[in-house]
């Protein structure tokens, strides 16, 4: 940590932080949305295959609050994030013999958004949607997407 | 010092232009390269692409190959075909696809204006009378001198300077250093030194049966024939790949990949299809499923699952389902237990973290062993089998000593299944080599009852490096409790920033950092700092790492059975692949 230049670090940590505190008082009641997390996501996980559990599916199209932790990301800014269970010591962007958790939602958000990191937890809110789908930009699959959505540190 | 002090990095700019005016002026452009590279060791008769890349897109009548003097064409039964710019590059190539040669020394030329760049290859003879009936070939990925000496003392123990009893791995009649190096960098990766084991070609960092050239997509760069593709040509043998990685991972897909990208793993589940090998076990299931299925990592509706199926494939997703197929005769077995890696030891026997709890029913690398070798010793031609414990080198990559040392006396377990099955046979060549090693050391024990707070207070080294007093053994060899007041001192000699804890992580695998503010850049695991007694280092590595990278330290390789006794001495890593193709005559028709 001594030896990075610390204005920088502290510029960006105090432009995520104001971002975060912007959209934190997006003005969505609470009783509009339901809470889902990694636990709750499948009825079954097994080696050939799982099943979203049944209320993730009766989401499916409504908006949710999800929390978890921000993959670390390609670029420091971003409208494009991987939500993971566990923070990831590794980042399979950036390298080649990382792979991803299996059990991964991606998050589009509503605009880019600077990466939120130092494995703190962070909570997103969005429209589900779920389904096999390739990103056009990114040729990511993703079975299960947070979309429209806003993050914000948990 | 700032990392992006423009002052120091603006000097370094000029001089990189400066160096490429020179290059201009002295030597003309970059010289022409040719695949395979200088002092390539290719077996007799297997197959391989000839490429030659002609700087700055040379018109066909401006250039000239010949092979000890002769045409391409007459040496190699192709002419080849030239490609002007190819790709749009500026560089134009001549390739010659899937040729071979018989025994010899080769010297290849290229010349290109003034420009002439010569490579020698020396085809080896590998058809002489069948030595080996079968093959074993153990890879401990990562695993170094440490892993094994401590692995010992847990599994074996220690007392008045000597141990109770040997590993399986060191026990063994023949010896070799091995030297794991790329053809592009000292320190390599395991895709590439694993490719260097199954096709006798040394390559670059994580590229898989390919050689590096300027070819844009992953799949285009010139191919070498593996091991495993060889087996399936030339002989009626079995064909087993066993890991406990996910099986699309490097060294389970070096037996039959050809890729510059080692994670293409879609594409790599494909060259299994192609291949297929009689026994294939590890992690990685969501690369077999089709992408309609949730949980699938594909991006097409390739259901790899089915088509093994149709194949004549047993499908086995728990240990009971692989003891199940082997008991009942099966001679086809795809067995994919997790979707991620397969548990590690720690985690299977002590901690039961990871993801032991989704998946309460995995084998490990000893268990998958004996199954592997009841199905594949059943084909009266004999067996190739490639069994790797993967995650020896996963937990080094993260500092838990505990976990890679664990997985090391799997793979010993793993060993002693195979001699057991070699030992009155005399027709079996084991070999135990690790694909590269870590930069970990074992220097001394960490004692609770030291005086002191800190970390380096309770380290014990010289006379005070006592004894650990880990639990008893559990039958196959693991002590039954690490947590002890007593414990062995690993240190790894590479590390992001991070926080030692000297103490083994109960609660899961160790993350030794985590992502920083900074665009790549990470910062130590403050859930470890506040440890009692937690020391912080400072990282010694780049800053876009996060773990522990690999060394560039020798490998020790071990061996027995038919051919074995070429193992001696300091060898390149290609050599192994010569060892077993020897043994198997796999030059013959």
């Amino acid at each position: 940590m001594g030896t990075r230049a610390p204005c920088q670090m502290d510029r960006r940590a105090l432009i995520g932080g104001g971002f975060a505190l912007a959209i934190g008082t997006y003005p969505a009641k609470a009783e509009d949305i339901e809470s889902i997390t990694f636990d709750g996501l499948y009825k079954s996980f097994g080696v050939l295959g799982f099943e979203f559990a049944d209320r993730v599916r009766a989401l499916k199209s409504k908006r949710v609050k999800m929390t978890g932790f921000m993959a670390p990301p390609l670029k420091a800014e971003s409208s494009f994030f991987v939500l993971t269970r566990q923070p990831l010591a590794i980042c399979p962007f950036c390298q080649s013999d990382a792979e991803w958790p299996v059990d991964i939602v991606v998050v589009f958000l509503k605009a880019a958004t600077p990466a939120i990191s130092e494995g703190r937890r962070v909570s997103v809110t969005g429209v589900l949607e779920i389904g096999s789908t390739i990103d056009k930009e990114t040729g990511f699959v993703s079975q299960i997407r947070i979309v429209e959505a806003d993050v914000q540190r948990f | 010092m700032p990392r992006f002090n423009t002052s120091s990095a603006f000097p370094l700019r000029k001089a990189a232009l400066v160096t490429l005016i020179l290059t201009g002026w002295l030597g003309g452009a970059q010289a022409q390269t040719i695949y395979p590279i200088d002092r390539a060791d290719i077996l007799e008769g297997s197959k391989f692409d000839f490429k030659v890349e002609f700087p700055d897109a040379p018109k066909p009548d401006a250039v000239k190959v010949t092979i000890n003097g002769a045409s391409v064409e007459s040496v190699l039964g192709k002419a080849g075909t030239f490609i002007e710019s190819e790709e749009g590059q500026k560089h134009s190539a001549l390739w010659a696809r899937e040729v071979s040669l018989a025994p010899g020394r080769y010297v290849v030329e290229a010349v290109q204006g003034d420009a002439k760049k010569t490579v020698v290859w020396n085809v080896f003879p590998a058809s002489g009378p069948r030595k080996a009936k079968n093959v074993i070939l153990f890879i401990g990925d990562g695993m170094s001198i440490a892993h094994r000496t401590a692995a010992r003392i847990l599994s074996k123990g220690w007392r008045e300077g000597k141990y109770d009893s040997e590993l399986a791995i060191d026990d063994m009649p023949n010896m070799a250093l091995i030297s794991t190096s790329g053809n592009d960098t000292i320190v390599t990766d395991s895709a590439n030194s694993a490719s260097a084991y199954t096709t006798g070609h040394k390559s670059c960092v994580n590229a898989l049966g390919v050689y590096c050239a300027k070819n844009a997509l992953s799949l285009d760069h010139p191919k070498v024939e593996t091991i495993g593709e060889l087996v399936k040509r030339k002989t009626k043998m079995a064909l087993g790949v066993v890991t406990n990685t996910e099986i699309e991972d490097a060294t389970p897909a070096s037996m039959v990949a050809h890729t510059r990208r080692r994670s293409d793993f879609n594409e790599i589940v494909k060259m299994f299809l192609e291949v297929k090998p009689d026994v294939m076990m590890g992690g990685g299931s969501p690369n077999f499923l089709p992408k309609t299925t949730p949980g699938s990592k594909r991006s097409d509706d390739l259901d790899a699952i089915a088509k093994f199926r149709e194949a004549g494939y047993t499908i086995a997703t728990t240990k009971t389902e692989m003891n199940a197929a082997a008991a009942a005769g099966a001679s086809k077995l795809l067995g994919l237990y997790n979707t991620g890696n397969i548990d590690g030891a720690f985690d299977l026997r002590l901690a039961k973290k990871g993801s032991v709890s989704k998946f309460p029913d995995q084998p490990d690398v000893t268990e998958q062993t004996r199954a592997a070798l009841k199905i594949l010793s059943a084909n009266p031609d004999g067996f190739f089998l490639m069994v790797e414990s993967g995650r020896i080198d996963k937990y080094s990559h993260s500092l838990d000593w505990e976990r890679a040392v664990f997985d090391t006396i799997m793979l010993d377990n793993a060993v002693k299944v195979a001699k057991d099955f070699a030992a009155d046979r005399n027709d079996t060549l084991i070999i135990v080599v690790p694909d590269h090693t870590h930069a970990v050391s074992l220097i001394g024990t960490y004692d609770d009852n030291r005086p002191g707070q800190l970390l380096r207070d309770k380290l014990g080294v010289y006379d005070k490096s006592l004894p650990p007093n880990y639990g008893p053994l559990d039958a196959d060899g693991f002590p039954t409790d690490v947590n002890t007041s007593r414990r062995l001192a690993v240190v790894f000699g590479t590390y992001p920033d991070t926080c030692d804890t000297g103490k083994p992580f109960m609660d899961g695998e160790r993350v030794p950092s985590v992502a920083g503010a900074d665009p790549k850049t990470f910062v130590a695991n403050e859930k470890d700092c506040t440890a009692p007694g937690a020391a912080r280092k400072a990282g010694n590595l780049p800053f876009e790492a996060n773990t522990g990278v690999h060394s560039a330290d020798d490998g020790l390789l071990t061996a027995m059975g038919p051919n074995a006794e070429k193992f001696r001495g300091r060898k390149d890593n290609t050599f192994v692949f010569r060892v077993m193709a020897e043994a198997l005559s796999l030059g013959g028709k």
